[in-house]
């Protein structure tokens, strides 16, 4: 389990507008250029600098790769990064609010306690 | 001595600038109403008529990061930048800068450390809808210098629910001991009942409305025994998951003091979250 990575494209893409785009067209290949160009810079710090050790393991990367925002929950990705950016991607497709009540409608299954966010 | 004038505690919402200023059919039916709310509430800020204001909020993963997570963190610069790019995007919130009160900064940072915090500082600090929010609803002329004040409601693990509140007495003493003659309000906005990115999430109202119910009545009855007594990291899940928020309430409760019953208390029940706005006036009603 990597949630913090998962937590972490997840906050590069939302703030990124260009990224946001890519990811809502090609999720595959996003994530897959993510992993290798992404995953081990350094937020805070200066470039050149960089981590050697990250990766999503193989549940995170298909749940990432398939959009499939319940399995992120499922997961334990952090709610507000991938509500986020979802309503980022995909409120344009539908009325007003109208993707916030499906998202909440394909949680439903959910139950307390939900699954721990804690990275 | 500086004067405490006012204690502010408020919800944040980030969808009131944008209902308040749609017009026609954007305009959504609750949007006159919410209105008139805010603006009897601004009126509880303007009447203080204070200098300075200290704003405490939580950043929502803009600048910081799990990489360096700060639990509470002061502001201490000359200016402020506020919104992001996905506040914009999101709830159509405008770009703003802020003046800093940096003597005041300096002093809550060097007296909070003696006090027993050990508290984080920022000297470039861009803040988010936690403190913009208030402003746009209590200050829109922008017209204050601000002392911001971030606490971590937001990345596991986070301080206990007394932490909040201690920190909040703490404030005051600092504020009331500051040797300055300005007039201080301290302002700051957390939560009710919330869910986000979970299935009771944008519901018809907050996902427990008995809990904001109680919330409200800890609140404005100054009940801070009661509520620490069954408010925990533990049960805050149950009313949402992000109702670890309500405990930036707590910490105005720790600013206003054991027992203190607020003197002005309103809310409004919207989709989603319960609005609720509390005043107290430490010396009285100006």
């Amino acid at each position: 389990m990597s949630k913090y990575l998962v937590n972490k494209f997840l906050f590069t893409v939302d703030r990124d507008p260009e990224l946001v785009e890519r990811y809502r067209e090609d999720p595959v290949g996003t994530v897959a250029w993510w992993e290798s160009a992404w995953a081990n810079r350094l937020l805070s710090c200066h470039d050149g600098e960089s981590s050697s050790w990250l990766r999503f393991d193989d549940a995170e990367r298909e749940a990432l790769a398939g959009h499939d925002y319940p399995r992120l929950f499922e997961l334990g990705a952090h709610p507000f990064l991938t509500l986020t950016l979802f309503i980022a991607m995909f409120e344009r497709d539908h009325e007003a609010l109208g993707f916030q009540t499906e998202y909440a409608r394909r949680l439903a299954h959910m139950s307390l306690p939900y699954p721990d966010i804690a990275t | 001595m500086a004067e405490l004038v006012a204690v502010i505690a408020s919800t944040h919402h980030p969808f009131y600038y944008r209902a308040s200023t749609a017009t026609g059919e954007d305009r959504p039916p609750f949007a006159d109403e919410w209105v008139r709310k805010v603006e009897a509430f601004r009126e509880t800020l303007t009447r203080a008529r204070p200098d300075v204001l200290v704003m405490v909020g939580s950043d929502h993963f803009h600048q910081f990061w799990l990489d360096n997570m700060p639990q509470f963190l002061v502001g201490k610069a000359p200016f402020y930048d506020a919104n992001w790019y996905n506040e914009e995007r999101e709830f159509g919130l405008p770009r703003m800068l802020f003046e800093g009160q940096e003597d005041l900064s300096a002093y809550v940072l060097r007296e909070g450390l003696d006090a027993g915090f050990d508290l984080a500082f920022s000297n470039e600090l861009r803040i988010d809808h936690s403190i913009t929010c208030p402003i746009i609803t209590l200050r829109p002329q922008n017209d204050l210098p601000i002392v911001p004040i971030y606490t971590n409601i937001f990345a596991p693990p986070l301080p206990r629910p007394r932490r909040f509140v201690e920190l909040g007495r703490t404030i005051r003493q600092l504020v009331e001991s500051w040797p300055s003659d300005r007039r201080v309000a301290v302002i700051g906005t957390g939560h009710l009942s919330l869910e986000l990115g979970g299935p009771r999430q944008f519901g018809p109202h907050g996902p427990d409305p008995e809990f904001d119910r109680r919330a409200v009545e800890w609140i404005s009855t100054g009940d801070l025994e009661g509520c620490l007594s069954e408010v925990t990291l533990d049960s805050l899940h149950l009313p949402g998951n992000a109702t670890h928020g309500f405990m930036d309430f707590m910490l105005m409760m720790g600013v206003a003091g054991e027992g203190r019953k607020a003197d002005y208390v309103d809310t409004y029940d919207l989709f989603h979250t319960m609005e609720a706005y509390f005043t107290w006036y430490p010396g009285g009603w100006p």
